[in-house]
């Protein structure tokens, strides 16, 4: 289900999908039945049929759904869409589905929020091949049983033979599928026989309706009686305590109730609820109900972290077997590597193998190097860090997950199982440090921490990084810049400019960082850092003391300023890969701080990071104070 | 953050207001046409200031701005999306929050949540991105913006039962003088209200649970040409 509405389970409608293959009738079907309960605005008949008067075609009650010029003028359904109607008490939601193979994106989308699912199949084409895709996809979304309407019965004569025939064949393949069929309804869509009442021309069947079969579907109850779930979407600041906020998966919480914080491990006890009025008189939350918390003493928590129950967290894991249904033009591939998203938390992926391929057609098991649009396959992934996970856990929001490469949504995952492999040698052994963070900090007066730039060539990151590398080394800071110039020609001497060596750059950088973090050093990388993974790659490796600063000037204003000539050369077609004009730029939504240097000086800019560092990494304890309530702002 | 002044963006202020734990930390843009009703404009003086929002009233462009083969009333409306792009683009906006729902017209019910809109602020339909399990993509190329729906998925009796849940303050135009009141609120001369006799918010619901009436009944440019709100909204109407 999508963002739950406000209110109580008792009238909320309930999500039904409509699928099939394209053409079979679905958009009819659902105008016909809002339209037959009664559940059509005034004046919509005769909007429709002026609609329809325009394109020189009979009454088309699919223009109800179908409302884009374009699948008006083409009669197909691009994407997704819905509509509620009432029938005895109970409130529908119903979702159209495209039928055309290549919006199967958007038939995930329709389909993913719904509890029931109809299968329409038309009866003088019977089980085609998007009404096969369907059925696999609807088991893979966790769909138990649907049920499957026949339509277009008035074009084989409302012939109880050809019904019986269809929908044993249809029937069947279900169940091959895993899914079981609770009924099989002849229709008629177009002339409404079989929706609501029996039809004398249907006077053979004895069976429910379509409007008696959707009374099945009904919403399952919150899952209050599972473990604690609660995904952190963010962390606020209150004085020196800090507030998780976010949205209870499952179980219920009450102060008083220890938590454990996934991955770290730490736990800490509920002091309290927050509300926009300060500390809140609610004593306990259950599943569904969005939070704000407070613990009972300062760990280090942030978005994506799982606040868990003690008795039964979520696994930990950094092999993952996932089953995935492939969205994106551009195959999948072992060895490729990609953002998952769990619930809030965000990690860089690496596809370790493709395990098989199902197929629709055979549902026989296929060895194959890629994934392609639309396709379902079981694959392996790893992870850097070890992520909370819920595996085989139907429905558990830690069990579902996407893939995102870029820009772009390309994969849907159901999370089957997950292991946790040591990432490094078994030959090395951790040596306790016999200095510690803290005694480095508290001889400090700082915590060591990576403030590390991101932005275009010319956006300003070097100049600025100097500057600021000067202004803290002047107040007694231990500082110091990592860049292109000390890192390429000595570290990283051996590495290109490809894609492969430009990850393996910043992932040294990043590692290095953290070292001289660990040392109590504040480090600055100046380095364009232009894709959301780089970023979140170097995030994972720094870990808490991490800032990310987007030295944020357009393109436009870098190739103007062009200090090195570089734009110019990129241009020309000189220089290959180069961010913004040849190769990707990513520019990051949710920075730590965004320093806009287009229209503001040098000194301004410097200004606001020397203001940033004081507050957020010098002042690490006064940071956070936002000391009256009514200023409570985000800080992660 | 837009916000119409209209009871749905009401909704989504009252809720970024718990979300944040009592002060909305974006900036609020009301897109004025300068042709608001005056109700309107002193619920807005009044709520900017009671909710210490970061309130910034952003002037749309005049009409002669506007594709002159919009019909006549869609292209009075056509100042709100030149509106938007205009916001987007002097504030560098990189992602915008708006109130609109699917059960209001048929190609808002289209829409994702998270909604990207491409170079010249194009809402491309024919590609939306996958949402699925509350899982939503949030980054987006350089140069384009997102719009994010958190009211996507209610009804206009879910805002009215959240409004006497929570007793949030609503214009007085919604509720019947004279027994007349506005079902929807837009700008002098294109909006029009209903007969109604509802003058609580307890009658309004009662009277949406018995209406047949389209909600944006009311809204003349909805209804001059079969294409004219598609055509808005591809070119960056709400």
């Amino acid at each position: 289900m999508m963002l739950p509405g406000p209110k109580s389970t008792d009238d909320q409608a309930i999500p039904i999908v409509i699928v099939g293959h394209v053409d079979h009738g679905k958009s009819t079907l659902i105008a016909r039945l809002v339209h037959d309960a009664g559940g059509f605005t005034d004046g919509k008949v005769a909007e429709l049929q002026a609609v329809s008067d325009r394109r020189g075609t009979d009454f088309e009650w699919s223009f109800l759904l179908d409302a884009l010029q374009v699948e008006r003028d083409q009669a197909i359904t691009v994407d997704s869409t819905q509509v509620r109607f009432a029938l005895q008490g109970r409130q529908y939601l119903i979702i159209d589905a495209p039928g055309h193979h290549e919006f199967i994106r958007n038939m995930l989308t329709g389909a993913s929020q719904a509890v029931g699912a109809v299968l329409v199949v038309d009866a003088t084409q019977g089980l085609a091949e998007q009404t096969k895709h369907h059925v696999m996809l609807l088991k893979f979304l966790g769909h138990k049983q649907i049920i499957v309407v026949i339509n277009k019965m008035d074009l084989v004569g409302f012939d109880q033979a050809a019904f019986a025939a269809l929908s044993v064949s249809v029937n069947n393949y279900c169940s091959t599928s895993g899914i079981a069929v609770a009924a099989s309804v002849p229709v008629s869509a177009r002339h409404g026989d079989g929706l609501f009442s029996q039809s004398d021309r249907l006077a053979w069947y004895v069976g429910p309706t379509v409007a008696e079969s959707l009374a099945m579907f009904s919403i399952s109850p919150a899952p209050v009686d599972r473990p604690v779930r609660f995904p952190v979407q963010d962390v606020y600041r209150h004085g020196d305590q800090r507030i998780l906020v976010g949205r209870l998966d499952s179980g219920c919480m009450a102060i008083g109730d220890q938590v454990v914080l996934c991955p770290t491990g730490r736990t800490a006890t509920i002091t309290g609820f927050f509300d926009e009025n300060g500390l809140s008189s609610r004593t306990d939350a259950k599943a569904g109900e969005s939070v704000a918390i407070a613990l009972d003493h300062e760990l280090f928590v942030e978005r994506g972290h799982v606040a868990a129950s003690v008795a039964a967290p979520p696994s930990l894991a950094t092999l993952l077997k996932a089953r995935v249904v492939w969205l994106d033009a551009e195959p999948l591939k072992a060895g490729a590597e990609y953002i998952l998203r769990v619930g809030t938390a965000t990690h860089v992926v690496l596809v370790d193998s493709i395990n098989r391929l199902f197929d629709f057609d055979h549902q026989v098991d296929q060895i194959t190097d890629a994934v392609h649009q639309y396709a379902v396959a079981e694959i392996s992934l790893r992870t850097r860090v070890p992520v909370p996970i819920d595996p085989a856990d139907d429905g558990a929001v830690l069990s579902r997950a996407m893939l995102l490469s870029g820009h772009r949504v390309v994969g849907a995952c159901l999370l089957q199982s997950g292991e946790r492999r040591a990432v490094v040698s078994s030959n090395l052994t951790a040596v306790i440090q016999s200095v510690s963070r803290d005694e480095r900090a508290a001889r400090n007066g700082y915590r060591g921490a990576v403030i590390w730039f991101t932005g275009l060539s010319g956006a300003g990151k070097s100049t600025l990084a100097m500057a600021l590398q000067r202004e803290l080394f002047d107040r007694r800071v231990g500082v110091y810049v990592l860049d292109g110039d000390n890192v390429r020609h000595g570290l990283n001497h051996d590495l290109g400019f490809n894609e492969a060596d430009r990850l393996e750059n910043l992932r040294r950088v990043a590692e290095v960082a953290r070292l001289f973090a660990d040392a109590g050093l504040i480090v600055i990388t100046a380095f364009i850092a232009p894709t959301v993974g780089i970023r979140t790659l170097a995030r994972e490796i720094v870990g808490a003391e991490f800032h990310e600063v987007y030295v944020d000037a357009d393109l436009a204003t870098c190739e103007a300023r062009d200090t090195k000539g570089l734009y110019a050369k990129a241009r020309r077609g000189e220089i290959k890969d180069f961010t913004g004009i040849s190769s990707v730029w990513e520019p990051p939504m949710a920075s730590d701080l965004a320093v806009p240097t287009s229209h503001q000086s040098i000194a301004d800019s410097l200004g606001l990071l020397v203001d940033y560092v004081e507050r957020r990494v010098l002042g690490a304890r006064k940071v956070y104070d936002f000391s009256h309530f009514d200023g409570i702002e985000e800080t992660s | 953050m837009l916000w119409s002044l209209g009871k749905d963006s009401n909704v989504m202020i009252w809720l970024a207001r718990k979300a944040f734990l009592g002060r909305v930390p974006f900036p609020v843009f009301h897109l004025d046409t300068g042709l608001e009703f005056p109700e309107v404009y002193a619920f807005r003086d009044r709520y900017a200031a009671e909710w210490r929002l970061d309130f910034t009233s952003f002037p749309c462009p005049p009409l002669e701005h506007v594709d002159p083969s919009l019909p006549k009333d869609a292209r009075l409306a056509g100042r709100k999306s030149l509106g938007v792009s205009s916001v987007v683009d002097t504030f560098r906006l990189r992602g915008l929050i708006a109130g609109i729902r699917r059960d209001e017209q048929p190609t808002r019910a289209k829409e994702r949540v998270f909604s990207p809109r491409g170079a010249a602020n194009i809402w491309d339909f024919r590609d939306q991105p996958p949402e699925f399990w509350d899982l939503f993509a949030s980054n987006y190329p350089f140069g384009t913006h997102v719009r994010v729906h958190p009211l996507l998925h209610w009804t206009e009796v879910d805002i009215w039962r959240y409004i006497a849940r929570e007793s949030i303050p609503v214009c007085s135009l919604y509720f019947a003088k004279e027994g007349r009141r506005f079902r929807s609120l837009g700008e002098i001369g294109i909006t029009h209200a209903i007969s109604s006799s509802a003058a609580t918010v307890a009658d309004i619901i009662a009277e949406l649970s018995a209406t047949t009436a389209p909600e944006r009944a009311g809204r003349s440019m909805d209804h001059e040409s079969e294409d004219a709100f598609e055509r808005l909204r591809t070119s960056g109407y709400l």
